[in-house]
């Protein structure tokens, strides 16, 4: 297939290797280096598009980024589909299929174009105007015809199939932009350099500048020369956004840009850079001239034309009329005319153009005419003549080339916080006061004399001042400064979204004036490409509009993204199984059918063959009254509380009083904020007179461990005790029920149950294992918790199965605590209940001086006779179940609470709610109502505990029990699935061994590793000591913590590489043997450095799979080609 | 994403940080002492100053540590960390 626009020579695509590809269902080719853009225009393909509002035919302007027409659907198959993709960044591929957008049936023959001809009607604000009435129309009518109308591309339906993966990375300097200036800059710094550039090579501009040498040296060989191993050189990576702490997120496109990329390769990697210094040298767009019909195919910015010539051979027509403001578009001219073209005039708007251009004009054989320019234009689906005002009426062509000058790009500068100074001499804003450490060089910063570009990106990246000699380079005058133009329906100034001039007409007569407001207005630069092409234009048309000057209308904000960014690159790894992480327990136990609660999953009930959920809480309840009943509660969270002034602690945190509280007894207690109000509850075991056991709810168990630090650390800080958190340590099995004590009791080695009154703890053995064993109850019924090490949660889960014990879920255990009365914090309570609401004004020492929420609770308020207080309701139709939530009533329909809590019970064999109603418990034996979606329902208000009031079942005495059995368990550590190996990085799971958290109020600075152990710094006063034994260290507190982690050990020359895909440290500042608790994605690890490619990972067990899963998603592009993935 | 420096770990990303709100505030000796509204203060009143604030902060997945730090609420730039024995400095 032959390529007319193609040049005879020039461009660095590889000509010998041709590439195919289809757009809109025709067979093309180009080249390989080619963009999608480049090789249609060998083909002479212009019409790309239709335009978002009126369907114009729309071709290519410009040739990068900055492109608001040329906007394609390309599709990689799969359901890899991509819309609005800028052709011009589009790089080819073999089999690259590409579509055109918003055009019904074709793109040549666009029944949308109709719209074109309702353009009057189609001005700024139209639909505000329009669409007034009536009103109801809006929403049905108006809006969906409307969208169904405009718009680009179409969102893809099916999921992403794709990965996509984020990395930290850090560095002392960061250049953003690989043209001459952030070439320089990279070169001319020290220390790690990161240099990025969203082109698919480095050099920037001097990609096009075949002739001109820097120091002597080809232009092309500088580019490369120098940057070698000490810079990290990131192409197809755009730096799109500026985040506090010099943090700069770059988007990389790894594999769109290939036919068969690597599966093992993700699409996309966000890199989040924190880097000391930033260099940003992101160039300047060029602008476009505002006259009637410039938007035709064919109409083009001049610099582009140059960039196809030079860089991809590529002539964008063969007759060109060139239209300009400024000398630097007089040398494309010169340089497409070598080239073969045939340059049909030169239109300048300046009066004088100095001699010397003139003079190779004339040599050239280019007709040139000053002081003109272009009014009009003609042609269907591409420009076929001008009409010129000071020139020929009409001169033929088949494209223009325009220019109206450079905007120095200052997004980044402007998204730093940097303050813009606008510059009155050129025009254009530019980069004033800085806000973060950074530095703009070259054109960004208005500089467009290359050797003064490079000296300052040098001087930008840490040299000295020096100077660049540049030769073969044409000498130009500053560009122009913008141009503000007629009112006119056809004069575009964004492309993108339709607006003209005469839309900036409409909203300047209607009295906008800001440029924000003129934006929101006719929504000038809220495309995609927002603005980067027609900002200025616009702004230098409403300013000659008002007659205000640009500084006076202001300019938008520049937000991130620089340029559309997709979905998958933000989101990473963080979806589908690994949007949260999944936490199980040690437990498990896969016969349930399960809930989330928070980030666990708990077993919701258990079903047998057949049943309903309700059928099978019904049987759970039942077995758990009547028998015995399992149930693994092992998510509640422990806090192991050690010190000398443990109980005093205590006592200063919870109402109840611990001092009194003798070791081997437990207290319920309430934890209340400083406010009054409850935020959590649990059982306080007292396990030796120095030593509690905390237990807190599922959800609280970090804010309540959150809570005692803070009033450790900074209220209470002369208290010598320390805090612990055991929540992963322990699995906890409930067996309640009746026969609980008499199956329990042939399991324990040494502990007499006799001896346990209700709210008891004994240390002891259960199967050989050491057991932390509760007399508790939850449900109403006698019963215990067992804390096991959790490796031994499941074995010992699996033997008390053998007592004929029924396995019951969160759904029983909730049914059972209601039909006692017991609340739930977070269901019962809503940060504004106290424990006297809820009938537990018992559990408060009101002796105590002073506890956190004594002087709340001490508020008039707080003792109001009209409160909201728990009661029970009882439906006048016992099968009615109320709504959670739902308000109640009294006789008047005035709101008197709202329902909780709402169940069927078995046990009761009726419905049952718990209530909060305002002076409730004065209120029982009366009648309420409950508005209910299918009317009111009537309910009777009684005491809120529905079952064995007098708590005669738990607080039973145990006598006579079975004799003991044998057993010994085998523990079942956490496992992972095998993984591929890897000579890049090996990821192994450490085999078990001892762990003991050691808190010490000596600060302690102990070699790492010691006789045989290994104590990590954790902070200040706490280790964690990976040993056999005890470590000989001198502890305040001293915690056996072997199972709450599990270790992973990253070992090869990537490990580090893998580590930062999640954690956002800095490695390279992490020496051998450094350790730190830190964040790994949404996991919480502590990280030691074993050696130069080794790493050591400890995660909490529930994480353990998460974190696993992370690491091999890092790990997959470094498995061997070979490998399954 | 800020870059904080712990008194005691030294810079660290600021995902492993937890803000405590306004710094400085002491828990009275005795607050069964105080009058309603001196407790109303105590408990809801804050600074919410343009520019310089100090407030709490604690290292959450770090070392655990709470500690105070000045920061400046229009520039979102930390002046100064400090432990929380220490005085702000001036």
């Amino acid at each position: 297939m032959t390529q007319p626009f193609r040049a005879p020579s020039g461009g660095s695509v590889r000509g010998d290797r041709p590439i195919r590809f289809t757009f809109d269902g025709r067979g093309f080719d180009g080249f390989e280096g080619d963009t999608l853009a480049s090789a249609l225009l060998a083909h002479g393909v212009h019409l790309i598009g239709r335009s978002f509002k009126y369907h114009r035919p729309r071709g290519i302007m410009s040739a990068g980024s900055e492109e608001p027409n040329a906007l394609v659907t390309v599709d990689r198959g799969g359901g890899r589909v991509t819309p609005n993709l800028r052709a011009t960044t589009v790089e080819l591929y073999e089999g690259l299929i590409a579509r055109t957008q918003n055009a019904w049936p074709s793109v040549r023959f666009d029944l949308g174009a109709v719209a074109g001809f309702a353009a009057p009607l189609l001005g700024a604000g139209f639909y505000y105007k329009t669409f007034m009435w009536p009103a109801s129309f809006w929403k049905r009518i108006y809006e969906p015809a409307i969208r169904a109308a405009a718009g680009l591309g179409r969102a893809p339906a099916a999921a992403d199939p794709d990965r996509y993966l984020h990395r930290y990375a850090h560095c002392e300097v960061l250049v953003i932009g690989a043209g001459p200036a952030g070439l320089a800059a990279a070169k001319a710094a020290q220390g790690r350099v990161i240099l990025c550039d969203e082109q698919a090579e480095a050099g920037g501009s001097l990609l096009s500048r075949l002739e001109t040498t820097i120091d002597g040296v080809p232009a092309a060989a500088w580019i490369a020369s120098g940057l070698e191993d000490r810079v990290t050189v990131l192409t197809r990576t755009t730096a799109f956004g500026w985040y506090p702490g010099n943090t700069i997120a770059l988007a990389q496109r790894v594999t769109d840009h290939l036919a068969r990329p690597d599966p093992g390769l993700p699409r996309e990697r966000l890199w989040l850079v924190r880097a000391k210094r930033v260099v940003i040298a992101t160039g300047a767009i060029e602008r476009p001239q505002v006259f009637p019909g410039n938007d035709r195919p064919g109409i083009m910015l001049a610099g582009a034309a140059e960039t196809y010539l030079h860089r991809y051979g590529v002539l964008p027509g063969h007759k060109m009329v060139v239209s300009t403001a400024h000398d630097r578009a007089w040398f494309t001219a010169f340089a497409l005319a070598r080239a073969g073209v045939t340059i049909a005039g030169i239109l300048d708007q300046r009066q004088a153009v100095v001699e010397a251009l003139l003079n190779q004009a004339r040599d050239a054989g280019i007709p040139v005419w000053t002081g003109a320019r272009v009014v009009g234009t003609g042609g269907r689906r591409r420009v076929r003549f001008v009409e010129t005002e000071g020139g020929p009426a009409v001169i033929p062509c088949d494209s223009v080339l325009m220019s109206d000058g450079w905007t120095p790009s200052v997004h980044l500068f402007s998204q730093s916080r940097g303050k813009l100074r606008f510059d009155p001499d050129s025009g254009v804003f530019l980069p004033g006061v800085s806000a973060a450490e950074e530095q703009s060089a070259g054109a960004c910063a208005g500089e467009f004399d290359l050797a003064a570009c490079l000296a300052a990106g040098h001087r930008a990246g840490g040299g000295s001042t020096r100077t660049f000699s540049v030769a073969h380079e044409p000498r130009f005058g500053a560009p122009s400064r913008p141009s503000p133009a007629q009112p006119h329906a056809k004069a575009f100034v964004d492309f993108q979204n339709d607006v003209t001039t005469k839309d900036l007409a409409i909203a300047a007569s209607e009295g906008f004036r800001a440029i924000e407001h003129v934006k929101r207005y006719t929504t000038a630069g809220m495309a995609t490409d927002q603005g980067k092409t027609g900002n200025l234009n616009a702004l230098a048309t409403v300013a000659q509009l008002t007659g205000l000057t640009i500084p006076d209308i202001g300019l938008t904000t520049f937000r991130p993204p620089y340029t559309p960014v997709t979905f998958g690159t933000l989101a990473g790894t963080s979806r589908g199984d690994l949007f949260d992480p999944v936490r199980r327990t040690p437990i498990h136990d896969r016969d349930a059918v399960f809930e989330d609660v928070g980030t666990w999953k708990r077993a919701h009930y258990f079903p047998q063959r057949g049943e309903t959920m309700h059928e099978a809480v019904a049987r759970e309840c039942r077995a758990v009254r009547g028998d015995l009943g399992l149930f693994d509660a092992s998510t509640l969270g422990k806090i192991e509380v050690v010190g000398p002034d443990a109980a005093a602690f205590l006592n200063r945190l919870y109402p109840g009083d611990f001092t009194s509280l003798a070791p081997g007894r437990c207290k319920y207690s309430i934890l209340l904020g400083e406010d009054g109000f409850i935020r959590d509850d649990g059982v306080i075991a007292r396990v030796a007179p120095d030593r509690f056991h905390v237990t807190t709810t599922t959800g609280g168990a970090a804010s309540v461990l959150h809570h005692m630090e803070d009033y450790l650390q900074t209220e209470f800080a002369s208290l010598r005790v320390w805090l612990t958190s055991t929540t992963e340590q322990w699995a906890v099995i409930a067996l309640q029920g009746p026969r609980a004590a008499e199956a329990l009791a042939p399991f324990l080695d040494d502990i007499d149950l006799t001896t346990m009154p209700h709210m008891s703890v004994r240390e002891g053995h259960f199967a050989g294992v050491p057991v932390r064993l509760f007399r508790v109850s939850f449900s109403g019924e006698l019963g215990f918790e067992l804390n096991l090490p959790a490796d031994f949660g499941r074995p010992a889960w699996d033997l008390l199965r053998e007592t004929g014990a029924t396995r019951y879920g969160t759904e029983t255990m909730h049914v059972l605590r209601a039909e006692k009365g017991f609340f739930v914090a977070g269901q019962e309570t809503d940060g504004t209940v106290i424990p006297d609401d809820l009938g537990l004004g018992w559990t408060i020492a009101r002796r105590k001086p002073d506890f956190v929420g004594k002087r709340s609770l001490a508020r008039p308020d707080m003792r109001r006779e009209d409160r909201w207080q728990l009661v029970g309701l009882l439906t006048a139709d016992p099968a009615v179940v109320l709504e959670e939530g739902a308000r109640v009533t009294g006789a008047d329909r005035e709101s008197l609470g709202h329902v909780t809590s709402a169940y069927r019970s078995a046990t009761l064999g009726r419905s049952i709610a718990l209530a909060l109603v305002a002076a409730g418990r004065g209120r029982i034996g009366t009648t309420v109502r409950v508005p209910m979606p299918g009317g009111d329902v009537t309910a009777t208000v009684t005491s809120p505990v529905f079952h064995d009031p007098s708590g005669a079942r738990m607080t039973a005495a145990i006598e006579r029990l079975p004799g003991r059995v044998t057993r010994n368990l085998v523990s079942r550590p956490a496992t992972v699935p095998t993984v591929q190996p890897s000579t890049e990085v090996a990821m192994t799971l450490v085999p078990a061994m001892r762990r003991f958290n050691v808190r010490t109020g000596v600060n302690l600075a102990p070699p790492l590793r010691a006789a045989g152990h290994t104590a990590l710094w954790l902070g200040p006063d706490e280790f964690l000591v990976l040993d056999d034994k005890p470590p000989p260290i001198q502890a305040d507190s001293l915690v056996d913590v072997s199972h709450r982690t599990t270790g992973i050990r990253l070992e090869g020359p990537r490990a580090a590489w893998c580590v930062n895909a999640f954690c956002a440290l800095d490695l390279g500042d992490f020496p051998m043997d450094a350790c730190a608790r830190t964040l790994f994605g949404k996991a919480e690890i502590v990280l030691w450095r074993r050696g130069e490619t080794e790493f050591h990972i400890e995660t909490a067990r529930s994480y353990l799979p998460y974190v696993w899963a992370c690491l091999e998603e890092a790990r997959r592009e470094f498995l061997p080609a070979a490998a399954p993935r | 994403m800020l870059l904080i420096p712990c008194p005691w770990c030294g810079p660290r990303p600021e995902l492993e940080f937890h803000h405590g709100g306004e710094a400085h505030i002491a828990r009275p000796e005795d607050p069964s002492a105080l009058s309603g509204t001196e407790w109303a203060a105590f408990l809801y009143h804050r600074g919410n100053p343009k520019g310089s604030h100090a407030e709490r902060w604690r290292h959450q997945h770090g070392c655990g540590r709470f500690f105070n730090c000045v920061r400046d609420t229009v520039t979102d730039r930390i002046v100064v960390t400090y432990k929380p024995d220490e005085k702000r400095p001036a």
